[in-house]
């Protein structure tokens, strides 16, 4: 019982580091693309994570096998929809004119 | 447990105060997109936590499904806006 609350604290533990790294990047990366990099990748893989992490307690805490599944659902969903919502986003900013960033100096 | 729960949300919470500062100084529109994005996926995951604290996960679990939906439609409707409109 320990081991698996030992478990799922690893997995939420593992979700908050990617929040966190996910909204550093998104704060000092200089580009808007970048920080579509940023937030697209690590928040899918952050709330997979926490989703997995939440479903793994629910389980073996309560015992609620249904709701862990569907945490699960929902966990399978965000990481379907957030790259998708992700590349639209990225796609209209293109197509809105947003120049990529370049370093001055190389070309 | 129930602690441990607190602290992560407080945490995460923290962290939408900090993408709250790519929502002011966004340069553009987008930027503000991205970063009300951001802010959705951190605000699931605290619902998901205060289904824990509250013990009333079947409630939470419901809000949880809606939101992530509609934060995704969201995201989606303001791309289809922008790429129709052409320019910023």
């Amino acid at each position: 019982m320990e081991i698996i609350k030992a478990i799922s604290v690893l997995f939420i533990l593992a979700g908050c580091f990617f929040f966190a790294t996910s909204t550093i990047g998104l704060l000092r990366f200089p580009d808007l693309y970048a920080r579509m990099h940023a937030t697209g990748k690590g928040d899918t893989l952050a709330v997979f994570l926490l989703l997995i992490g939440f479903s793994i307690y629910q389980a073996a805490h309560h015992g609620a096998i249904l709701d862990s599944i569907k945490l699960l659902v929902v966990a399978v969903f965000m990481f379907l929809a957030s790259p998708t919502a992700c590349h639209a986003i990225s796609r209209a900013a293109f197509r809105c004119g947003v120049k990529p960033w370049t370093r001055e100096g190389s070309k | 447990m129930e602690n441990f729960f607190l602290g992560v949300s407080i945490f995460l919470c923290f962290l939408v105060l900090l993408c709250l500062y790519r929502l002011m100084s966004g340069p553009t529109i987008i930027d503000r997109i991205v970063g009300v994005g951001a802010i959705g996926t951190k605000t699931l995951a605290v619902l998901v936590l205060m289904g824990f604290i509250y013990d009333r996960i079947e409630m939470f679990l419901d809000i949880i499904m809606v939101y992530a939906l509609l934060n995704f439609i969201g995201t989606l409707a303001a791309a289809k806006y922008f790429e129709g409109k052409g320019e910023i």
